[in-house]
């Protein structure tokens, strides 16, 4: 067994064990430990992407001295180690993007919890991408709640603790419906190791016996990770947790924390169920239907908005329709094009956040649309940053979200009934995009007219807040480089999907 | 044939105490035990009123019911769509649950060949006779290690809070925490005194013997919790902060939650490498046993304790 192929444990562990660290620590300590973590399993991740790439077949990993069904054990694909990686890079940015907001926001003698909060975040993720194991998932999945729910939190206003309310009952509700879905499955077949459930799922489907409990575990987890990754009808704590928590929190929640539990969704469906008895049952034809939904009501919440950070927020519902609408085809390249917009959207979300913050302080910290005329001239770079944001979001091309759209679109074509619907779906919401992002970009470039006073708006010069532009800089990278460069990730994806089954 | 004892005597035996006190004549705690009587609960008139506006104002401005039919009608429907939902669930899952393979029966699925290796080699491979810790300690310890730290982040997320750290609110709060509960409770310090060495004790053994009979960290954990705020309760901070305070609390956790990783990290990777692990199972019984079980259950044993005293100490005072 070569070295490389501990490194997945390792990251694991790693983040774990940093978090009881960071709460002996001092804050100020605390982050250089978080910043460390995230640095180090990112080049982990890197480096087992590079062994799985050239192995060219995924690996399972005992934990502990018991085989499975009898042990955990994870496993790893080319998928999984890109998500890993992914994952990492987003959370760096996410982190450097907000060390302003966090020291000003958050009081001096709980700065060290947020990076327990952090550190055992990234552990989540990762556990939940590389277990192969219902029941470890299920158990990292409860991590993932408690810190999200702290991570909105530890910004002390009457509001962010009502959004950590809704965010935890609505959350709460998700876990209770995956773990009775989980609990159901292993009645039906006796484990909870992903390869033998489907094994004995494949067995139980062709005989035809206990199919309408096997539907009900199936639609009874897919809802819970609905809710827990805020599905149209299911987004009611999403505004608030985004738009009202610290800068950080906010880019994180949005481009992670729902991307776990989708990705978690996408191996239950491949490598739990089976995607061909998946596409029997009704219960993608459900998702379909809302996700198409929640793209077009998303962007008309997001249109009536009057605060950027909600509009951000209210979009991320549309966007999150997009992906459970690629689930929702049925076909391998519809998921395709779903994966790649869990990536170009998770870019793309933190980017705007990040942004969205440098043009509320160069207008006195006030979110409001009068508020931000021209803050595009008084801070250029996350003028720039936006717009980049924006016109990726809108589906210009060159920008990632340009390559999703297509791909949603190309998925569809060829579907002898749902091809209409997403088709007709994307190019409303597309509209709707542009009518709310394009009406903010043409605001922050509206020069200031002689008669508008802006309360408290300043100059802020890109060296103001170093760690800020830079972390806007290698998001605008990053998104240019998934749009212009996307023939190789999708084939990565695609490799990867396959090794899944 | 008894002896008339003379009256002053008399007064000063135990039997005239009890009948006193069962006459109700004199209470023989009255001036040795802080007594107070909860007030009953009564707002003040102004307070009510100011309630009763509060409640108009976020119906008018922040819903502004009048001029949005959309949040109207919704408010309309929500309640019949909550209880429709609800009872929608309920019949889904008890129909779900009617189709589910029938309980105890011999040829169910669950009755596969991962319990029955569990039930026949478990002992033998773990060291464990309970073969349930064996379980979870040693053939799926990754999922404990995940859960025991889904304790800690819940009490960091329980700090996040309810801790006070600004110094003003320390100060109000802080000395307040017993407004409404009697001080130095004879009773209770009685009772305390004697149940808590017993609890404690108790505690230890259901950690140590996790491996040998029915217990282990989290029961005995939470026992050792609660033996801890009864002690509270009885004697006040004063006291349990000579031992306990909240940097004990961190360091203790910090210890187990980094001992329990690494010694599971060892087992994980030399496990996964096919490397022989040194750690010996010792012979099945002996309280040294079933390689890091033990050690394990101590581990949980102690996060799962400080959780439940911590939980407590943060809705009480918000600081220790």
């Amino acid at each position: 067994m070569d070295f490389v192929q501990n490194f997945p444990f390792i990251s694991i562990i790693l983040s774990l064990f940093s978090g009881p660290l960071s709460s002996v620590l001092s804050g100020k300590w605390a982050k250089r430990v978080n910043t460390a973590v995230i640095v180090v399993i990112g080049f982990l991740s890197a480096a087992t992407l590079g062994f799985v790439i050239s192995t060219g077949q995924a690996y399972v990993y005992t934990m502990g001295h018991f085989p499975a069904p009898w042990g955990n054990e994870i496993r790893v694909g080319v998928l999984e180690a890109a998500m890993a990686l992914f994952f990492c890079v987003i959370m760096f940015l996410s982190m450097l993007g907000g060390i302003r907001e966090r020291e000003e926001q958050i009081e001096e003698s709980k700065q060290n919890l947020y990076y327990v909060m952090v550190d055992l975040l990234l552990c989540s993720l990762l556990a939940l991408v590389y277990t192969n194991d219902l029941f470890t998932a299920y158990v990292f999945v409860e991590i993932n709640t408690i810190s999200a729910c702290g991570l909105i939190m530890i910004r002390q206003n009457g509001r962010t603790i009502e959004a950590a309310t809704r965010y935890m009952i609505m959350s709460l509700l998700g876990s209770g419906l995956l773990l009775l879905g989980i609990c159901f499955l292993y009645d039906l077949t006796g484990h909870l190791l992903m390869s033998n459930i489907k094994e004995q799922v494949g067995i139980l489907a062709a005989t035809g016996s206990y199919h309408i409990p096997l539907v009900v575990a199936l639609g009874l987890m897919s809802v819970g990770l609905a809710i827990k990754s805020a599905l149209y009808p299911f987004h009611a704590w999403l505004p608030d947790a985004y738009g009202y928590s610290t800068l950080s929190s906010a880019a994180i929640l949005s481009s992670l924390v729902s991307k776990g539990y989708i990705f978690l969704l996408i191996k239950i469906f491949y490598r739990v169920i089976g995607f061909e008895i998946v596409k029997e049952s009704k219960v993608i034809h459900v998702l379909f239907v809302f996700g198409i939904i929640g793209m077009i009501m998303g962007s008309v919440s997001a249109i009536k908005e009057d605060d950027i950070r909600r509009m951000i927020a209210f979009s991320s519902v549309a966007q999150i329709g997009y992906i459970y609408m690629g689930f929702g085809l049925g076909t391998a390249e519809g998921v395709i094009a779903s994966i790649y917009h869990v990536v170009s959207h998770s870019a793309t979300k933190s980017l705007l956040f990040v942004a969205a913050s440098g043009l509320t302080d160069a207008s006195g910290k006030s979110p409001r649309y009068r508020d931000l005329t021209g803050a595009a001239y008084r801070n250029r770079l996350a003028g720039v940053a936006f717009t980049v944001g924006s016109l990726s979001m809108v589906g210009m091309p060159i920008f990632s979200g340009f390559i999703s759209k297509l791909l949603f679109a190309r998925a569809a074509i060829g579907h002898h009934y749902k091809m209409l619907p997403t088709l007709i779906a994307l190019a409303i919401s597309v509209v709707l995009n542009a009518v709310y992002f394009m009406k903010t970009v043409i605001r922050i470039y509206t020069p200031v007219p002689a008669d508008m006073e802006i309360a408290a708006g300043r100059t802020v010069p890109a060296g103001e807040q170093p760690a800020k532009s830079a972390a806007l800089v290698c998001f605008i990278v990053l998104n240019l480089l998934l749009g212009l460069s996307s023939e190789p990730i999708i084939n990565l994806i695609r490799s990867g999907l396959e090794m899944f089954g | 044939m008894s002896k008339k004892v003379p009256q002053e005597q008399y007064e000063k035996t135990f039997s005239y105490k009890f009948k006193q006190w069962l006459d109700g004549t004199k209470d023989p705690f009255l001036d040795t035990v802080e007594m107070k009587r909860q007030k009953p609960f009564c707002e003040e008139a102004g307070k009510a009123e100011r309630r009763k506006q509060d409640r108009e104002r976020i119906v008018r401005r922040v819903y502004d019911l009048e001029k949005n039919a959309e949040l109207r009608i919704f408010q309309r429907i929500y309640r019949v769509l909550a209880v429709a939902f609800c009872v929608f669930l309920v019949v889904m899952l008890l129909l779900a649950v009617s189709w589910l393979p029938t309980f105890g029966e011999a040829d169910k699925p669950v009755n596969n060949e991962v319990s029955a290796r569990y039930i026949e080699n478990g002992l033998q491979e773990t060291g464990a006779v309970n073969i349930v810790t064996g379980m979870i300690l040693d053939y799926r310890a990754f999922d404990t290690l995940g859960e025991s730290h889904v304790l800690f982040i819940a009490t960091c997320t329980v700090l996040i809070l309810l801790r006070l750290d600004r110094k003003e609110d320390q100060e109000t709060y802080g000395a307040n925490d017993r407004l409404h509960e009697p001080k130095n409770d004879v009773i209770l310090q009685t009772a305390a005194k004697i149940l808590v060495p017993p609890i404690f004790i108790f505690g230890i053994y259901v950690i140590l013997a996790g491996h040998l009979g029915p217990g282990g960290g989290f029961s005995g954990g939470a026992v050792i919790g609660a033996g801890l705020i009864l002690y509270l309760n009885a004697f006040g901070f004063a006291k349990t902060e000579r031992f306990f305070t909240a940097r004990t609390y961190r360091r203790m956790s910090f210890c187990a939650l980094a001992c329990y990783s690494l010694a599971k990290s060892y087992s994980f990777y030399t496990g996964a490498n096919h490397i022989e692990s040194i750690i010996p199972l010792g012979t099945p019984g002996a309280i040294l046993s079933s390689g890091l079980i033990l050690i394990l259950n101590i581990c949980v044993g102690v996060v799962v304790a400080g959780t439940m005293y911590t939980f407590y100490v943060m809705f009480r005072k918000g600081g220790y």
